[in-house]
């Protein structure tokens, strides 16, 4: 029970000093940070448009987060689920204007699991098979093949077979009859949060209710013991990554039939990776902890464009600010440090009190 | 393959080696100390700003690189302490200070010099040509008019072996990285080498970073080190965790940099030649080199016995 509490503490106070640290600079540079940080709120969850915004872009990092820490389970770090994310993306622009000719529910299903198999293999394939037999770092594999992903989205619309014709580097758009239905109207908040929520539950079910999860956690603990216990280790670990881009593919899908342009831009950098990655932390790899921490990053990202657009802070600020949460995520023994400090200094002067009295 | 064998192809690898292989060789002295630092790429766009922001200030690019080396220490400093004091996971902390810098440094270029950018008056750090070897056909073309940096990591390559290999600081530094439990036992501060390791990275990292703002151009891009601090990770582990081998993958990558840039007026889609260098780095992982093992504490935090 402690522990359950430390676990879900340790973020929340991470938040509280990277934002309190976030007013200092703020105030060094001449602004009111409640004023500041009221424009963030407000950007954030100030009505339904705002609401319906923060939820919409909470959407992609709740599955590709859910990717990120389903690896972490297993002992790895995917770093490139923006790769994934885009491989995902094309894939179901392709298979969405393409096979136009199937029902709607066979057509939407089609573009999803492709979406989710492209992920899957872009994430899966080399990484997983490299770091399984010669001991190639996934860290590195799957930052290489999100480079190598992104710009192959980008040859498809540049110069590529995906291009239309016209002055603007982009692709066709996806059929119209599989378009994901907005809940709040004006935003891109669609039905694509069920595609999310039903894929929190069945990792949650996959990772602590199945068979293949619990190896698949076995190996991540401790990979030695999980050999000499006779699991394939190498099979988890191409099937981990394998996973974990099978999401990251699928928040590009989704993203695709629910974006305003329905179709691959060449204004893409989505940062989505990144971002998964802070949100899996966050959330201590928990399946429904990603999608407090998800909505939470959403929020920071549409309150700081609005908090640019009122106050003239840089929405930068917000970056700075994951970057000191995340900090301070992993650097969680410096909150039992300062409590053992703190005590150590009472009992120092009760005992100097005593002494002095003596 | 006419391209091959322009010596301006050369020239331009070597020019794309530094920004690499500063990190790369940095990273080597931290991971063998045992500290995985992931955090260069952000160290790098430190000290890539704080460069430029000095050099402008001062009117001086030697300033702004002496002061980017100092700021890189000084976030090597923090890393180092949440790493080895507080053993936090230190793949997870480099990531926080990937993003910390990333953000960082777009807030202070937006908030310092507005949405302009850096000023175009920034003064950047000599070209130099060396008298004698410009006479010699090939090999003056690749030594003349580089950028003094060029010239300084030839000599730091060199001298990271010899203190690496050849003095008894080196030694210190490598039997940390291995087996940190046996260098307590043999009365050696495990923690302060580490310390000394990780800076020591941090300020290379950063002189690569400052190459890429105040060496090559004279201004300062949001994002501008584009991925060059992994790539320099990537550098590291294919050279063996040694500073030669180091600079012979920054080379290799180098090359591949260059190599696109040559390419780009060929006709080939520059998307596709962009994925050369990264390509080029799964291939050489993925067995161009066989297996490279690690130090053997390498990422694994140490408790000292009191």
């Amino acid at each position: 029970m402690r522990r359950t509490w430390f676990q879900i503490l340790t973020p929340v106070l991470a938040s509280i000093i990277a934002i309190v640290i976030g007013a200092i600079v703020v105030a060094a540079i001449g602004y009111n940070p409640l004023s500041v940080y009221g424009a963030l709120l407000a950007g954030a969850f100030g009505g339904w448009y705002s609401i319906g915004n923060t939820l919409a872009g909470s959407i992609p990092l709740i599955l590709a987060g859910l990717g990120v820490a389903l690896a972490f389970k297993a002992g790895l770090f995917n770093i490139g689920a923006d790769g994934q994310y885009w491989v995902g993306a094309m894939t179901a622009v392709w298979l969405g204007y393409h096979f136009n000719s199937l029902p709607g529910w066979l057509h939407l299903t089609v573009v999803l699991v492709g979406a989710m198999i492209a992920g899957g293999l872009w994430g899966g394939i080399i990484p997983g098979l490299t770091k399984a037999y010669v001991g190639a770092h996934e860290v590195i594999t799957t930052m290489m093949m999100s480079y190598i992903g992104i710009s192959l989205a980008r040859y498809m619309i540049e110069d590529g077979p995906m291009r239309v014709k016209g002055y603007i580097p982009q692709s066709a758009k996806v059929d119209k009859s599989i378009w994901l239905t907005v809940l709040i109207s004006h935003t891109q908040f669609t039905t694509g949060i069920f595609i999310a929520l039903v894929a929190v539950i069945v990792t949650w079910i996959l990772l602590y209710k199945s068979n293949v999860g619990f190896q698949l956690r076995t190996v991540g603990m401790n990979q030695r013991a999980a050999k000499y216990a006779g699991i394939n280790v190498p099979l988890y670990t191409v099937l981990a990554l394998g996973l974990s881009g099978v999401l990251a593919g699928l928040a590009g899908g989704v993203q695709m039939l629910a974006s305003t342009d329905h179709r691959l831009v060449d204004s893409f950098s989505s940062g989505y990776g990144y971002t998964a990655i802070v949100v899996a932390l966050l959330a201590r790899n928990n399946p429904f902890g990603v999608i407090v921490a998800a909505i939470f990053f959403s929020a920071l990202n549409y309150g700081g464009n609005n908090m640019q657009m009122v106050s003239g802070v840089p929405a930068s600020l917000t970056d700075v600010l994951t970057g000191l949460i995340v900090f301070f995520v992993a650097a969680e023994r410096l909150i039992p440090m300062i409590g053992t400090w703190y005590r150590k200094r009472r009992s120092g002067k009760h005992t100097l009190n005593v002494s002095e009295k003596g | 393959m006419d391209v091959l064998l322009q010596p301006q192809l050369w020239a331009s690898t070597l020019a794309m080696t530094v920004p690499l292989a500063l990190p790369a060789i940095g990273g080597t002295f931290s991971e063998r100390t045992g500290v995985v630092n992931i955090a260069m790429e952000g160290i790098m766009l430190i000290g890539a700003f704080f460069a430029v922001a000095f050099s402008y200030w001062t009117q001086n690019p030697w300033l702004g690189l002496l002061m980017a080396m100092i700021m890189g220490a000084v976030i090597a400093s923090v890393f180092a302490w949440a790493a080895i004091r507080l053993s936090a996971d230190q793949v997870v902390l480099g990531m926080a200070v990937n993003i910390f810098a990333a953000g960082l440094t777009a807030f202070l270029l937006n908030t310092i010099f507005g949405f302009n950018g850096t000023p175009t008056k920034t003064p950047s750090l000599p070209s130099i040509t060396i008298p004698g070897l410009s006479k010699i056909p090939f090999v003056g073309t690749l030594f003349s008019n580089q950028s003094v940096l060029v010239y300084i990591m030839i000599v730091i390559v060199f001298a990271a072996h010899w203190f690496l290999f050849h003095t008894n600081m080196g030694l210190r530094m490598r039997s940390v990285g291995e087996h940190p439990l046996a260098a307590d036992t043999a009365g050696l501060n495990v923690w302060r080498l580490r310390y000394t390791g990780v800076i020591l990275s941090g300020i290379l990292s950063a002189m690569g970073g400052a190459y890429l703002s105040i060496g090559m151009l004279n201004s300062f891009d949001v994002n501008m080190t584009n991925g060059r601090g992994y790539i320099a990770l990537a550098a590291m582990i294919f050279g063996k965790w040694t500073p030669f081998g180091a600079f012979g993958a920054s080379a290799l990558f180098g090359f591949a940099t260059a190599l696109q840039i040559a390419l780009q007026s060929s006709g080939v889609s520059s998307n596709l030649l962009q994925m050369l260098p990264y390509a080029l780095t799964i291939l050489a992982l993925a067995g161009l080199v066989g297996r490279s093992t690690p130090p053997a504490a390498d990422g694994i935090p140490y408790e000292p016995r009191r």
